[in-house]
């Protein structure tokens, strides 16, 4: 499917799944036979993003694919609110190893696919930001420099949820976690840590890396279409709002994810082979308040003493703004 | 065709010859010249159909074959020591979800202190995960266990790890007879895996057991090692038939007199006292055992082949009437004395019989035909103790004699 | 039974010696086993290894205590390595030196020892016909001249089959010349302006051997 940009007015929302559009053009989820590969009797959280987003990424992936695909699975909520013995949520064949390993565990299913000749089925490896950024990041690491030929998706909730909201590399500043709690003279997680898993990727110089999120699940959707039709190693980074863990209102997790991308703190990008090659603009400028607000892990940043924190967010939507141009020149 | 071979090089070829599928490499001594002469053959297409692939870690090497065996391949890999420490999580999780992956094991102490020299404390901490464990005695059995652990492995659905012993068996070189392509051919199943990752029939494997299924899982786990012993036993069967020579087999027992390996040896008998061993150690008992029988002295030996699932049985088969038994282990159990003893031990509970722990060649200390002559005769006199360390220096580390140390500086 | 024990430097082909050695025995029809000892040595390091000769299947797997045969790829080893422990009355102990066995005795502190010397320029040979300082050919083949365990024509074998093309016909001449050396047929550098090496350290050019003496 080719890329076509739809006026927002024109659609109404960007969830509909465009109904509007031709048959050809529309989203999977629009179709009455999608592929439903996360399908129904999980367990996840109301309002949880991380299976919204699995759901369109898994369906996009097995209609891309004709069905030629095979998921591996690490460890964390996404596993464990899916696979609860005798149950499966999961219509795609699907493994679920370890922790640490769904990156190697792929790159072994990739490497039997092809000793056998398949290489028409491919391989899709997903697991949470500890068991990428963390934990996993020697795998990841690995199966990136070596291009095995599996898309890796980071669903990023910016934490452990699935232990009980404790800190990872991807937590923010600032962040309340129960092992960087609100308490004392720097509440909250720790200023000037974590790592940015997309420029990690991106300095592997794989083919494709690109990172999404739940407010534009067309975008979503288009990058793992795109992820599909290349070969190598590829990687999908996608910010999904975890409502416990956030503190924040399971109907908000759309729109808290909108407002990471349009304040400017989390940027929608794509790159090939290292090199940036396309940056989701901001559209209508946020404040960085509309996004931490409405997230009680941030409730020490709007009480008196909060203002330094909060002139940390704004310099970094400021860093990110400059850094990938997000407004496009625009002021 | 009997050849002069490199332990390490006629495991390489018979593994390549039992066709995987995907080959996992990560380098740790003493295990390197195995994955080493893979990628050879990977290159040279002597390995055909497979993928030969370097991981960045112990812990990769054992998860890609996890994704490899699951998705319907036969899958290899090789490690030792703190290797196979760093993949311990991927070895239980293997098991668990009963993927047959063989690995060899190149026996090597565990640090700290570290140390790249033979013992066997690297597979001991890995007994309960789940996997069989075939020990060599020589590099012929090491070539040959192979073989016989990809066909045990696959029709139990349990990963097996064939041990042999770092250094002492990998890097020597002895005169073998492989096992060609058309004989393993003929002999070794094509891989038909139980569960696979199948487009066609697509099913979830590695779920999560709770509370109320996890002790059923575990049970079915036990029932299946339970299995194990008998089909180790009828594979080991399978390949002296059709091989014309002993391999793997629960127990190994040796002719009283010559000590070469004979499985119609008779056991035990009363008025014998028992060495049991497993491991090279075996060979230097062989070579020990055999003048002090010519002297007419009451020793027989036993070794032990399979450690997991542990052989009670065939044990005290062959172990007949003997109540005085002596355990050569390589493998210490702290504060408490050898690995192995404490399975024999167990295995021979409620027997009335003495056991006595030697513990010998820790970290590559070289277990000497002499040393091992005098705990025998110590045991015959009833002057060795429960346990024992074989060749331990009191007072500090002192200087050796030159041979009896790895390198001489 | 002969046990053989081999002492050198890493770099040196000490392990390549041993397996070699145990792979010319086998030609020769016995039973045999090649153990290194491998270390965390790096390239320098002193390097044992072992091998043995059997006619009957070897199945002890102690290193060599006592040897028959040793063999000392570098004469720095004479002293710290103590090359005659353990050796078996009257056993050869085959040196890669310019020196004379006298000069061995002395250097090894071992004047009075039952043994039999014998000094081969393995070095040099191998330096002068294959260009690197790899003795191991050269060793094998003065052991080939001073014992029947093996053959020179069972080392040239071994050598070619290893190092397929000029390495191997390389290793083999150097077989050749070390065997004929210990023969009596001393070897004598060819120090043409070519091919010489003016840095090399003078050394007796013509090296009597030593008879065993009881």
């Amino acid at each position: 499917m080719s890329t076509v940009h739809i006026p927002f007015l024109q659609t109404g929302t960007l969830a509909v799944g465009g109904r509007l559009l031709d048959d050809a053009e529309r989203s999977v989820q629009s179709h009455a036979d999608r592929p439903s590969s996360l399908t129904k009797g999980h367990r996840a959280c109301q309002g949880c993003a991380e299976a919204l987003a699995a759901r369109w990424v898994m369906d996009t992936a097995v209609e891309a694919t004709d069905g030629r695909l095979v998921v591996a699975n690490a460890t964390g909520c996404l596993e464990v609110f899916s696979t609860l013995y005798p149950e499966s949520a999961w219509k795609p064949p699907w493994i679920h190893s370890l922790f640490a390993n769904a990156a190697a565990v792929a790159t072994g299913i990739a490497s039997s696919l092809h000793a056998q000749g398949r290489d028409d089925v491919r391989v899709l490896a997903q697991g949470g930001d500890g068991g990428t950024v963390d934990i996993g990041l020697a795998a990841v690491s690995g199966m990136f420099e070596r291009n095995d030929d599996v898309l890796y998706v980071c669903y990023d909730n910016q934490g452990y949820m699935n232990t009980g909201v404790q800190r990872s590399s991807a937590t923010p500043a600032s962040a309340r976690t129960a092992t960087t709690p609100a308490v004392g003279r720097h509440p909250g997680a720790p200023q000037g840590t974590g790592k940015s898993m997309v420029k990690i990727a991106m300095a592997h110089e794989i083919p494709y890396v690109a990172s999404a999120t739940v407010a534009d699940l067309r975008d979503l959707e288009h990058k793992v279409r795109t992820a599909m039709a290349i070969r190598g190693a590829r990687y999908l980074h996608v910010l999904v709002p975890c409502p416990l863990g956030w503190g924040s209102q399971s109907s908000e997790s759309i729109s808290l994810s909108r407002a990471a991308v349009q304040s400017g703190i989390f940027p929608v990008v794509e790159a090939r082979a290292g090199e940036l090659t396309d940056v989701q603009r901001i559209r209508e400028r946020a404040d960085v308040e509309e996004y931490l607000r409405p997230q009680a892990r941030f409730a020490h940043l709007f009480k008196p003493g909060g203002e330094d924190g909060l002139q940390r967010w704004r310099a970094l939507a400021e860093a990110n703004i400059r850094h990938y141009d997000l407004l496009g020149g625009r002021p | 065709m009997r050849e002069v071979l490199e332990g390490s090089q006629a495991v390489a070829r018979t593994v390549a010859r039992c066709r995987p599928g995907v080959v996992c490499a990560y380098p740790i001594s003493p295990q390197t010249h195995i994955v080493e002469a893979l990628s050879v053959m990977a290159r040279t297409g002597e390995l055909s159909a497979c993928e030969y692939v370097n991981v960045e870690s112990e812990f990769s090497a054992m998860s890609v074959s996890i994704g490899a065996s699951a998705a319907g391949s036969r899958a290899y890999t090789a490690t030792a020591s703190q290797g196979l420490l760093y993949m311990a999580e991927a070895v239980y999780n293997a098991a668990g979800m009963g993927l047959p992956i063989v690995m060899t094991v190149a026996n090597r102490a565990v640090g700290a202190p570290i140390n790249i020299w033979n013992d066997h404390s690297d597979a001991m901490a890995m007994r309960d995960a789940g996997w069989l464990q075939l020990y060599a005695a020589d590099n012929q059995e090491a070539a040959d266990l192979h073989v016989i652990a990809f066909a045990a492995a696959e029709e139990l659905g349990i990963p097996a790890m064939v041990c042999m012993d770092g250094f002492v068996l990998t890097h020597a070189t002895d005169v073998l007879e492989l096992a060609t392509q058309e004989q393993i051919d003929a002999f070794l199943p094509p891989y038909s895996p139980a569960q696979a990752l199948d487009i066609e029939n697509p099913s979830t494997i590695g779920t999560m057991a709770g509370p109320e299924s996890f002790t059923e899982t575990k049970y079915l786990q036990h029932l299946r090692f339970l299995d194990a012993a008998g089909v180790i036993e009828a594979w080991s069967e399978r390949f002296r038939k059709a091989f014309g020579r002993e391999a793997g087999g629960l127990v190994a027992r040796y002719d009283p007199d010559t000590l070469d390996r004979d499985g119609d040896a008779p056991p035990a008998s009363a008025e014998d006292l028992a060495v049991v061993a497993m491991g090279s150690v075996v060979g230097t008992l062989q070579a020990t055992l055999a003048p002090m029988r010519a002297e007419g002295l009451p020793v027989r030996l036993v070794g032990i082949g399979a450690y997991r699932p542990f052989p009670r049985e065939a044990l005290k088969a062959a172990l007949g009437d003997s109540r005085h038994i002596v355990v050569v282990d390589r493998a210490l159990e702290l504060g408490a004395g050898g690995v192995l003893t404490g399975d024999v031990g167990r295995a021979l509970a409620h027997t009335g019989s003495r056991i006595h722990s030697v513990v010998a060649g820790l970290g590559g200390r070289p277990i000497l035909e002499a040393s091992l002559r005098d705990a025998v005769r110590r045991a015959l006199a009833d002057e060795l103790p429960a346990l024992d360390f074989l060749d331990l220096k009191a007072g500090g580390v002192p200087e050796p004699p030159v041979g009896a140390t790895e390198v001489a500086r | 039974m002969t046990q053989v024990r081999i002492h050198g430097r890493g770099g040196q082909g000490v392990v390549t010696a041993a397996e070699m050695l145990a792979r010319a025995g086998f030609l020769a029809g016995h039973e045999v086993q090649a153990i290194p000892s491998f270390g965390s040595e790096r390239t320098g390091a002193p390097v044992v290894a072992y091998c043995r000769f059997s006619d009957a299947r070897l199945r002890t797997r102690e290193p060599v205590l006592e040897p028959d045969v040793v063999l000392v790829q570098d004469p720095t080893l004479l002293g710290p390595a103590r090359p005659f422990a353990g050796l078996a009355p009257g056993g050869i102990v085959i040196v890669d030196t310019t020196a004379d066995a006298p000069w061995v005795r002395e250097h090894a502190g071992a004047q009075d020892a039952d043994a039999r010397v014998v000094t081969v320029p393995a070095t040099r040979i191998a330096m002068d016909l294959l260009g690197r300082p790899k003795p191991a050919a050269a060793m094998l083949g003065a052991y080939a001249g001073c014992a029947d365990h093996i053959t020179l024509d069972a080392v040239q074998q071994v050598f070619r089959a290893r190092f397929p093309g000029a390495v191997g016909e390389a290793n083999a001449e150097v077989a050749t010349t070390a065997f004929a050396h210990v023969r009596g047929d001393l070897y004598t550098r060819d120090d043409s302006p070519e091919k010489g090496d003016a840095a090399a350290p003078a050394g007796p050019r013509i090296v009597p051997q030593e008879v065993s003496r009881a």
